[in-house]
């Protein structure tokens, strides 16, 4: 048990001291929901004023979706580190050390987990500046981040079994394009729930994105329903489990 | 257990893919590498030398057959061999975002020693290889033979007691292969390390390898020391030009005529006469051509090659086999281009 748990902080850290060392793909992975906060805030600002709506404050509707979708799409690339590490001998020389299958998913879903709050801060900063409020406070923006890693961990861990499976870029790439926009756009993170077409919000109903975006959003208003925050949360820490499982899988079989 | 072999392969047979499209890495190998030796795995790429070295290494499962490690068997105990083993593979296993004593230290740690030990180890390992003063910067701004010698490192840090290398000088200028082959020698002999080498040059098998094997298309052709290998195709060949081709021809007679000259053959200036032992017969045949009144212009002794002994057991040359299409040999990552 220790074993792993040691195992697990020397890869974390060896992976957070190659993002210290390449901040610039942090930036990166920025640039495009910063242009969905500011473009499409000020675009669709007044799509808040449609009848049941529900808020007039139409970017802090947006900013705890965009936040989500952030997370959701910079995990998907998650994998590609894999990848790297595969298509060196790096994988390999890990692999012939007794490390455990689990400390290798873990400490690639810690280090998601830090990129993950990173972003949804910086995020959070400008909405903030931008003129979105957060009435809940520190207790809101803390249920945030919680629901926002647990949907990067559901995803992470999706690339990092599909990046060890496959072992192909390409793949990683084909993956995030086809889940993330479709995933995107049959949620609430543009409009209220109420105003999607009937289709859209039963699909939304089954969509991991809108769970996250639904408590993200319940989480910062005045007087957030917990009950509802906890139950989405729980379903994607599920799911955050069934896709690490996957993972610690897919390690086990590539050793055969 | 000083008697346990470093490494016992038995019948290992492993398979790639299925029904027509199938490719047989492995045909059923077996072998054993002493303990405390150096053992060349010699063959032409895709032969099955890195598919065997990845089952050592617990990196893949054999189809069939079994092998066992410094007495572990690859497949029952994985993590008591992977306790035991240091692997280089043939592609860089270095993180070129760390820097070396990061990359040393971080391998120690994962095969569970404690910290200060790694950190000692690795400033051992990088004075003892030349590369402190490059210590500190991050790898990817290593020369390549800086970055192989790394690789070598990592695979020595923990001190197994048997040593994986695979192609370890691949890609490596001619100075910079000589500096790694000293380095290989140095550390093996020093931490008393038993080696497992796979390479496809002939020259590096036969300066490292106490014992070889050479496999082709999966299968074992031949076994033994270099030399035993070499003796057991006969005859050195002693060769004697000529300035003149009639002074050739009378050198021929004469010397095929010596006792113990299996036979000499005249080429326009060249006598080339095969005899058991080429340094023990060459007075005699100094002496013969001397009688004939010619005048020879070189003599040289050769023993037959590495590549003599290939012809012989693969029926093909070395060269040749190495340049065969990548599409008939190996699989997946086992290929990587020359």
């Amino acid at each position: 048990m220790s074993a792993t748990v040691v195992q697990t902080g020397l890869l974390t850290a060896r992976s957070l001291r190659r993002l210290s060392r390449q901040p610039a793909y942090l930036a990166f992975t920025l640039v495009q929901p910063l242009i969905w906060l500011l473009l499409f805030g000020e675009l669709f600002r007044r799509v808040s004023a449609l009848p049941g709506f529900g808020t007039g404050d139409y970017l802090g509707y947006l900013t705890p979706g965009v936040i989500v979708m952030t997370a959701m799409s910079t995990a998907g690339w998650s994998g590609t580190a894999i990848v790297e590490d595969l298509d060196r001998g790096v994988m390999d020389r890990t692999l012939t050390t007794p490390v455990r299958p689990i400390a290798l998913t873990g400490a690639s879903l810690i280090h998601q987990g830090v990129v993950t709050v990173v972003q949804s801060l910086i995020l959070l900063g400008v909405g903030l500046a931008a003129g979105a409020r957060y009435p809940a406070g520190v207790p809101g923006v803390l249920a945030l981040l919680a629901c926002t890693v647990l949907l990067g961990w559901a995803f992470a861990a999706l690339s990092d079994a599909l990046a060890v499976t496959v072992q192909q870029q390409a793949a990683l790439i084909a993956v995030s394009q086809f889940l993330t926009l479709p995933l995107t756009f049959l949620s609430s993170i543009m409009i209220a729930p109420e105003l999607l077409p009937g289709w859209v919000a039963t699909a939304a109903r089954y969509n991991p994105v809108d769970w996250a975006a639904r408590a993200a959003r319940e989480s910062l208003t005045a007087a957030p329903d917990w009950t509802a925050v906890l139950g989405r949360a729980g379903l994607l820490a599920a799911l955050a489990a069934v896709t690490a499982g996957l993972t610690v899988t897919a390690y086990r079989s590539h050793r055969r | 257990m000083p008697d346990t072999p470093a490494v016992e392969a038995v019948d290992l047979v492993k398979t790639f893919g299925k029904g027509a499209r199938a490719v047989h890495a492995l045909r059923g190998i077996s072998f054993q590498v002493p303990a405390a030796t150096v053992f060349g795995l010699l063959g032409p790429n895709g032969a099955g030398k890195s598919t065997t070295v990845r089952i050592l290494a617990t990196l893949s499962a054999p189809g069939s057959g079994s092998a066992a490690v410094a007495g572990l068997d690859v497949r029952r105990s994985p993590d008591a061999v992977r306790r035991t083993i240091g692997y280089v593979s043939q592609r860089p296993g270095f993180d070129p975002v760390a820097t070396g004593r990061e990359n040393l230290v971080l391998q120690g740690r994962l095969h569970g020693l404690p910290a200060a030990e790694c950190r000692r180890r690795a400033g051992e390992l990088l004075a003892r290889l030349d590369l402190l003063a490059a210590a500190d910067r991050l790898c990817r701004t290593w020369s390549g033979g800086m970055q192989r010698k790394l690789d070598v490192a990592m695979g020595l840090v923990h001190r197994p007691r048997v040593l994986f290398l695979d192609e370890p000088t691949t890609g490596l200028d001619p100075q910079a292969r000589r500096e790694l082959w000293d380095a290989i020698t140095r550390l093996s002999r020093h931490d008393g390390v038993s080696v497992l080498l796979t390479t496809h040059y002939l020259d590096e098998a036969d300066q490292l390898a106490d014992r070889l094997l050479i496999v082709d298309d999966g299968r074992v052709v031949a076994q033994g020391t270099p030399d035993e290998l070499k003796a057991a195709l006969g005859d050195d060949t002693v060769r004697v030009e000529f300035a003149d081709r009639h002074q050739a021809g009378a050198a021929r007679a004469a010397i095929g005529a010596l006792p113990g000259v299996g036979t000499a053959l005249a080429d326009d200036l060249t006598v080339t006469a095969r005899v058991a032992d080429g340094v023990g017969a060459l007075p005699g045949v100094l002496d013969a051509v001397a009688r004939t009144g010619g005048r020879a212009t070189s003599v040289a002794v050769a023993r037959p090659s590495l590549d003599d002994v290939y012809l012989h057991h693969a029926g093909r040359r070395f060269a040749q086999a190495g340049a065969a299409p990548a599409g008939s040999t190996g699989a997946g990552r086992e290929q990587v281009p020359a």
